[in-house]
Formats: structure tokens, C-alpha cells, sequence
């Protein structure tokens, strides 16, 4: 199960993420539980598998939109399927190893896998209750989905 | 008389190693250092070794969590070939043991991402400047 302290250092990736890579802000909404099933996902969907001190997943899903405007930010004038799919998974990846600072060197995680389609699920552990944080920046919305044990 | 001629810079030679595309491309377009040339791109730590061993670059920047070989291992490997070559960690671990644990493999400098061109030029500068 999830703690305060624990959203919190994810929320701080996320904010931290966007202030810096893309030089503009991004604001959080209010976490919630989802308690049936899996919340439905973006475009796009980067995911951390997490082993060690916690076990579960970590995705970041997005909207094509967002990350094709967060590519421009970088620079990036490349904003093929392939290029979507390398950062979707990179966001997730940098969130989740932001989170190592407060979790420490035994929150394991994986190399991101990619999951493409609006409406198609990430598979959660058995058991498992996400916990949604929804991401505002400018006129996209995206979500960090949280899902350990 | 002998002509003058100021000592020019050394050029130096920049291997990327990352598994993001996005992150190899980035960090080529950003890095403003005169005088570092990029000499080659990785996507992992296999790939690197077997392009360190072509290019023989002086300067690397790795990557950590990679498949194949994760950046400790391949920063071990880089070092056993080439003792005196400056390798910058730039990755999204950012617990204090690992920094810890790459800097004793080898490495010289820990930049964390996300970071921003100057931040990445910055790290780049004293890498070089406290070789």
C-alpha cells in the first residue's frame, strides 16, 4: 500500500520532470484510488516494473499531443511513433528513478516497456490498488499511475 | 626567431552511451564544449564497449539503467581498458548509493536527469576541467 510520503516523492518526480526537461511547469491533480480494475490509459504508456523493497509497476501515460509538444520543448525534431514510444518510456523511467532518492537503492526498477493505444490496459499485480495521479501541463492531461505492494 | 603559435586546445573524443534515443540525440545536439567531438553512440553497455574499443574516445557519458549491461558493469569494463578515460553517469537514479557505487567502478561525475543544457554543459565543463 501506498503512503502519503510515497505519492509524495512521486508527485515531486513529475513536477520536477516537466520544470526541467521541458522548462515548463506542470501542475498535479488530486491522487485517487482506483479500486475496480485498471484505469484506462493514454496514446502512449511508458512502464517500470518495480522489484526489491516494493514490488509492482510505475506507468506514465500520455497523449500523442503532449509528448509530441514536450519533444518540440527538447528540441527534438524527430516526433515519429518510434521517438513517441522512447519517451514515453523515458519520462516513466526518470520518475521512477527520481523515486530512489527517498525509496533508496533497493526500490529496483526495470528498463521501460511500451504500450500504445488509447483504451488498452497495463497488466497490474494480482491484488494490486493503482493509485492515479493525474498531470496538467499545458492544455494535455496525462497521468502517473502507481501500483505497488 | 620562431613563429609564435598558441597552444590550441586538445580535442577530445565524446562516446554517448544511452538506451533513449531521445537522450543520445539530446545530449549530441546540447553539449557546447569546443573542443569534445562525438565520436560514437551507444544503446547499451555491450554496444559501448565494442565502440569504445573503435573510437577509443577520452570522454563518455553512460547511462545506468540499460538492457544487455546496465552502466556500472560497463563502466568497470571501460575503466579496465582505459584507465585515465572521464566517464559522466547521467541518470534517473538518484539515490545516494548508487552514485556512490558508480563513482567507485570508475566514473568521475554524477549528473541526474531530468536536467537542462546548462546543467548538462556544466557537469561536461568540470569533468574535463578536473582531469
Amino acid at each position: 500500500m501506498l503512503e502519503e510520503q510515497d505519492i509524495r516523492a512521486f508527485v515531486h518526480g513529475t513536477t520536477r520532470y516537466f520544470e526541467v526537461a521541458a522548462q515548463q511547469a506542470a501542475s498535479v491533480g488530486s491522487p485517487y484510488l482506483v479500486t475496480e480494475g485498471a484505469p484506462d490509459s493514454h496514446d502512449y504508456s511508458g512502464v517500470i516494473s518495480v522489484s526489491g523493497r516494493r514490488n509492482g509497476v510505475v506507468y506514465f501515460s500520455a497523449p500523442r499531443g503532449m509528448l509530441t509538444v514536450l519533444l518540440m520543448k527538447m528540441n527534438e525534431s524527430n516526433v515519429s511513433h518510434e521517438y513517441l514510444c522512447d519517451l514515453v518510456g523515458e519520462v516513466a523511467n526518470t520518475i521512477a528513478g527520481n523515486v530512489r532518492r527517498d525509496m533508496g537503492k533497493d526500490f529496483a526498477i526495470s528498463v521501460p516497456t511500451v504500450v500504445t493505444g488509447a483504451g488498452n490496459t497495463v497488466e497490474l499485480p494480482p491484488g494490486g490498488r493503482p493509485v492515479v495521479i493525474p498531470i496538467h501541463w499545458r492544455s494535455h492531461v496525462a497521468k502517473l499511475v502507481v501500483c505497488l505492494q | 626567431m620562431a613563429a609564435y603559435a598558441p597552444a590550441l586546445p586538445m580535442q577530445l573524443k565524446l562516446l554517448i552511451v544511452d538506451d533513449s534515443n531521445v537522450i543520445r540525440r539530446r545530449i549530441e545536439r546540447c553539449q557546447q564544449i569546443e573542443h569534445l567531438q562525438v565520436v560514437g553512440l551507444a544503446s547499451n553497455g555491450v554496444e559501448a564497449i565494442e565502440v569504445f574499443r573503435r573510437t577509443d574516445p577520452d570522454v563518455v557519458t553512460m547511462d545506468i539503467t540499460m538492457p544487455e549491461m546496465d552502466g556500472i558493469e560497463c563502466v568497470e569494463q571501460l575503466v579496465a581498458l582505459k584507465p585515465d578515460v572521464l566517464i559522466l553517469i547521467i541518470s534517473a537514479l538518484a539515490d545516494k548509493a548508487t552514485a556512490v557505487e558508480a563513482m567507485e567502478k570508475g566514473a568521475n561525475g554524477f549528473l541526474n536527469k531530468p536536467f537542462s543544457d546548462r546543467q548538462l554543459n556544466e557537469a561536461l565543463e568540470e569533468l574535463i576541467g578536473g582531469a
